[in-house]
């Protein structure tokens, strides 16, 4: 047996056999089944650290099925692939012992941490899809696992945000279907490869190609919460705050974005899309998505809600760092893939605590929080300043090299929405933390399970503390080996040829 | 390892279930064990060919050894290989359901109907197991005819047999739907032999003209296999008659019976009258298709109850079968298309099996199948709801499942050949199915107190209709190998110039 054709495969399994288990454990198998779920996550994580080992020193990871003649799954490790694989499954273990800590208690915990784990494992595929249709099937797959997650706690309103959430992403997912056999018609078996594959089709194809990019942005669109395909990530956030975290930061709001840079870059290839004449209308969605999400945000009072527009403006940075066409944007926008999930976790972890713990869930009712919870809330306002933009932080990094790139392309309009979305940010985060620092306390809390004292169990505190160091890391540290930066650069120079 | 390759498993396949048919009828207390035996047995046998055909292609095997014209003829290529492994598997898995589902103490108990539903399903069901692996191996059109009515009466038994007033009457009305059905095939296979003198397919082939003659035998076979496969707008009878069976029958007149009238329309239409079709009358196929899948989705939208939903679900379905004769007009994507439709008969049997095996599972525990009354079943079946969901996921066309892989190809055959709207039509029906498998799921997160006491579902059915709704969606990634199968014997209409 070849570790070489195995070792993808035993990436996906090693969380999708975790979740099979987990759906037949009895409910009261609690430590067996946290067990499961850390062994899990754990090896997951290693077995992505020998992944990266080995595509440094160039070693060719590839698991083949063939499905129909002409037609292959496909596994396969790049440096695109190895960036977004680290980034779920790191930030997978860590939520994995933020959602036991959570659901303490509650009912139906095989079935959460059985779909739970089936997500990661759909996600980790979307990571490692070598050719098209492999990423259409994991996509998919995404959007069925999620689906009992969103809808978790059975009531009426969550079971409408999932069938929202379905409305949406199944028909978002039926024209990436249309666009890929379309595709796959004109131009084969659709392998992802550095620097794109159809710069033949397109002198043949032109329009096709341009109507095909279109679908398939839609498609994508969808899961990435593009302008006017975002309405149900809002709804979204009935669910439980660990499934937020993991659909904002890790998984399904990922997923989308990682597929439109995979188109982009490694489908379509940069140079061909900017010949198509398709970046520049992309560009425009995105960044009116910024300014829209962000305007959003600030007359949502409800504290996650407020979290879910922040997202459907910050991840559309990662589509506009794509689509302005240079070779500094692109590491402004394959950066913000890892930096906005670093972030936005750590946010979504602390708006569950306040939840969990102190009944909060509004905006409204956070004055004082600061004295009460300090570390939750330091972990907060780092993540919230790195959203902002605020040096050393994660997101003024990305940010930096987007304006960077824009500035390079001559897309000065680009700075302009920059500059905008980030006082924008400010407007919206600045009250809060304000409030929660530096106003004094008159009320009661909602509802204190704590009882004056405490932030909750350590397991919910820990996974936001260690987002929220490497926040600051990833923000100080930008230039070292293996930071993100670092390894978005590698595959920048690969993209583009230098 | 000669006898494996040499032994006639044709016969082998015809001959275990039909004696075990009135096996079963003699040794009444006996009787699941040697259906069990025997749907094992046929699987063998059905192994055992399919290496053959496999191995060195197509083969035609004269029974007796008489030979055309007279003797009794039997063949086996790709398609009839593939139909046969569906067959096989649908039969394991629902004579193993069936054991336990007639032989459940529990029910028994309170219907006296139940000892005689038990005595008569085996034999019917062999029966039925036969005449249909007897139709899927027919080298001649008399022998398509004489299966296709022995498979029609044996279902229309299984039907009637729950013995209640609606299906009494929805089986009286499938009968005199396979009664007239098989008198209009009867009439196209006369006019022929009077015409050519012989009933082998393959000599018909060579001789069938255009004409006069040549069409009106064509209508009134296809108006007879219509009726009979429940197309648009001829499914009238489909819904009541499978809604109001036993679980098991219902499974398979879902997803067996209604397949056999559609592999006939495929040998006539490819083989027999391929010198006589034209394109017009594939695209109103086509949209007769189109109508099932919009109607029929539109139904099982609206149906209160569980298992008439599936039903409704089988009638649109079967309208993607139609789809054939339009895209495969094309000559460049007409093998995809062939394919495809064949891909989608072996994908719908193990999800429509699943679903009718769960729902059934559904409603034996709840005493009811009213969808709007299902709160809390997850609690209660969560593997048959599981079970469900996955044979959903497969009918709705969702990766990694069969279902999905034949959509791919039907899309790929519409795209390849500029039919953007069929293409459209499929992507439509998979949202519709969406719809309607979204209305028995949404059921499955509600948080209720479970109020009433269920009855309890035997393991081994939960079990079957799980193992079915796995192997739907596996199907999806072990398609490379049946896609390869079906080229052997492909009709010569389907291989266009300068494809392998």
């Amino acid at each position: 047996m070849n570790l070489d054709h195995w070792l993808l495969v035993f990436i996906l399994l090693s969380s999708f056999v975790t979740g099979l288990i987990i759906f037949f454990l009895k409910e009261e198998a609690h430590r067996l089944r946290t067990l499961l779920n850390l062994f899990g996550a754990l090896l997951k994580v290693i077995l992505v650290g020998v992944m990266i080992a080995g595509v440094q020193s160039n070693h060719v990871y590839e698991s083949r099925l063939e499905l129909l003649p002409g037609l292959d799954l496909v596994l396969r490790a790049d440096a695109m692939s190895a960036l977004f694989a680290t980034l779920s499954s790191v930030l997978w273990l860590v939520t994995t012992l933020y959602a036991v800590g959570y659901l303490e208690g509650e009912p139906h915990r095989s079935r959460f941490f059985g779909f739970f784990s089936i997500c990661v494992s759909a996600t980790t595929g979307v990571a490692l899809a070598g050719n098209l249709i492999t990423f259409l099937i994991f996509y998919e797959l995404l959007t069925l696992s999620t689906y009992p997650l969103v809808v978790h706690r059975g009531t009426e309103q969550s079971l409408r945000a999932g069938r929202t959430y379905l409305i949406y992403t199944l028909s978002g997912g039926a024209l990436l279907l249309l666009a890929t056999v379309w595709l796959h018609t004109l131009a084969g078996p659709l392998e992802f490869s550095l620097g794109g594959a159809l710069a033949q089709v397109a002198t043949q194809h032109r329009s096709e190609l341009i109507a095909i990019f279109a679908l398939l942005i839609t498609g994508l669109g969808v899961k990435a919460a593009l302008f006017p395909l975002h309405g149900w990530l809002p709804q979204a956030m009935v669910a439980p705050a660990p499934v937020s975290a993991l659909l904002h930061a890790v998984a399904v709001v990922k997923a989308g974005a990682f597929g439109i840079v995979r188109v982009v870059y490694d489908l379509y290839g940069v140079h061909t899309a900017q010949d198509l004449g398709v970046l520049a209308p992309l560009a425009g969605v995105a960044a009116f998505t910024i300014i829209y999400g962000s305007v959003r945000a600030l007359f949502q009072d409800d504290l996650k809600r407020r979290l879910a527009f922040s997202t459907v403006s910050q991840v559309s940075y990662i589509a506009l760092g794509t689509a302005l066409f240079g070779y500094l944007s692109t590491i402004g926008g394959l950066t913000h893939l890892v930096h906005q999930g670093i972030m936005k976790i750590t946010l979504f972890f602390c708006a569950g605590i306040f939840a969990h713990t102190l009944g909060v869930h509004k905006v409204s009712e956070m004055t004082g929080l600061g004295l009460r919870m300090p570390w939750s809330m330091t972990a907060f306002t780092i993540a919230a300043l790195g959203m902002i933009g605020v040096p050393p932080f994660a997101g003024f990094i990305s940010k930096w090299y987007i304006g960077l790139g824009a500035v390079s392309s001559d897309s000065y309009w680009a700075v302009v929405v920059l500059a905008a979305s980030s006082a924008l940010n400010a407007a919206y985060f600045l009250p809060i933390l304000h409030a929660a620092w530096f106003k004094q306390r008159q009320d009661p809390w909602p509802a204190d399970h704590a009882h004056g004292a405490g932030e909750g169990h350590w397991m919910l505190l820990a996974p936001p503390l260690a987002t929220a160091a490497l926040v600051v890391a990833v923000g100080v540290l930008a230039n070292a080996p293996f930071s993100p930066l670092d390894w978005v650069r590698y595959i920048t120079e690969i993209e583009y040829g230098k | 390892m000669t006898l494996w390759n040499t032994a006639p498993w044709l016969v082998w396949c015809i001959v275990l279930p039909l004696s075990a048919g009135i096996l079963t009828f003699l040794f009444r207390r006996a009787a699941p064990w040697i259906g069990i035996a025997s749907a094992l047995g046929s699987a063998i046998a059905v192994a055992g060919l399919a290496a053959q055909v496999m191995h060195s292609g197509p083969l035609r095997y004269s029974v007796g050894g008489w030979g055309v014209p007279l003797g009794i003829d039997l063949r086996a290529d790709g398609l009839s290989v593939l139909m046969l492994v569906m067959s096989a598997v649908i039969a394991v898995a629902v004579s193993v359901y069936a054991a336990c589902y007639f032989s459940d103490t529990d029910a028994a108990d309170k219907h006296a109907a139940q000892a005689h539903q038990r005595a008569y399903f085996w034999p019917l069901w062999m029966f039925l197991l036969a005449g249909l692996n007897g139709l899927f191996l027919a080298a001649d059109i008399f022998h398509l005819y004489v299966t296709l009515e022995l498979l029609g009466f044996a279902a229309v038994s299984l039907a009637a047999l729950a013995g209640k007033r609606a299906a009494v009457v929805a089986a009286m009305r499938y009968l005199l739907v396979s009664l007239s059905g098989s008198l209009f095939f009867l009439f196209g296979v006369a006019i022929l032999y009077a015409a050519y003198a012989t009933v082998d397919l393959t000599a018909l082939a060579g001789k069938v003209q255009p004409g006069p003659l040549a069409w009106s035998a064509l209508a009134l076979m296809a108006a007879g296999l219509l009726i009979k496969g429940a197309v648009f707008p001829l499914h009238f009878w489909l819904p009541p008659a499978h809604a109001n069976a036993p679980t098991p029958v219902s499974a398979l007149l879902s997803a067996l019976v209604v397949k056999a009238s559609f592999y006939i329309l495929l040998r006539l239409w490819f083989e027999l009258f391929s010198a006589v079709v034209t394109p017009a009358t594939a695209t109103f196929l086509g949209l007769l298709g189109a109508g099932a899948i919009l109607w029929g989705s539109a139904q099982a939208l609206h149906q209160p109850r569980l298992k008439l939903l599936v039903a409704y679900s089988t009638v649109a379905q079967l309208g993607y079968l139609m789809l054939v004769f339009p895209l495969t007009q094309n000559a460049g994507s007409a093998l995809t298309a062939w394919s495809a439709c064949v891909y989608f008969v072996l994908a719908h049997a193990c999800a429509k099996t699943a679903m009718f095996l769960a729902a059934g599972n559904i409603a034996h525990a709840a005493g009811h199948d009213r969808i709007a009354d299902l709160d809390g079943i997850t609690q209660a079946l969560p593997l048959s709801v599981a079970a469900f969901a996955l044979a959903g996921i497969s009918l709705i066309g969702l990766p990694p499942s069969g279902g999905f892989i034949a959509k791919w190809m039907l899309l790929q055959a519409a795209i390849g050949s500029g039919e953007w709207g069929w293409a459209t039509l499929i992507l439509a029906g998979s949202l519709l199915a969406v719809a309607y498998v979204l209305r028995v799921l949404w059921h499955a997160f509600t948080q209720v107190e479970v109020a009433r006491p269920l009855h309890r579902v035997p393991r081994t059915m939960e079990w079957s209709a799980l193992a079915l709704s796995l192997l739907a969606v596996l199907l999806g990634l072990m398609a490379a190998r049946p896609v390869e199968l079906l080229r052997t014997g492909a009709p010569a209409s389907i291989h266009a110039p300068g494809q392998t």
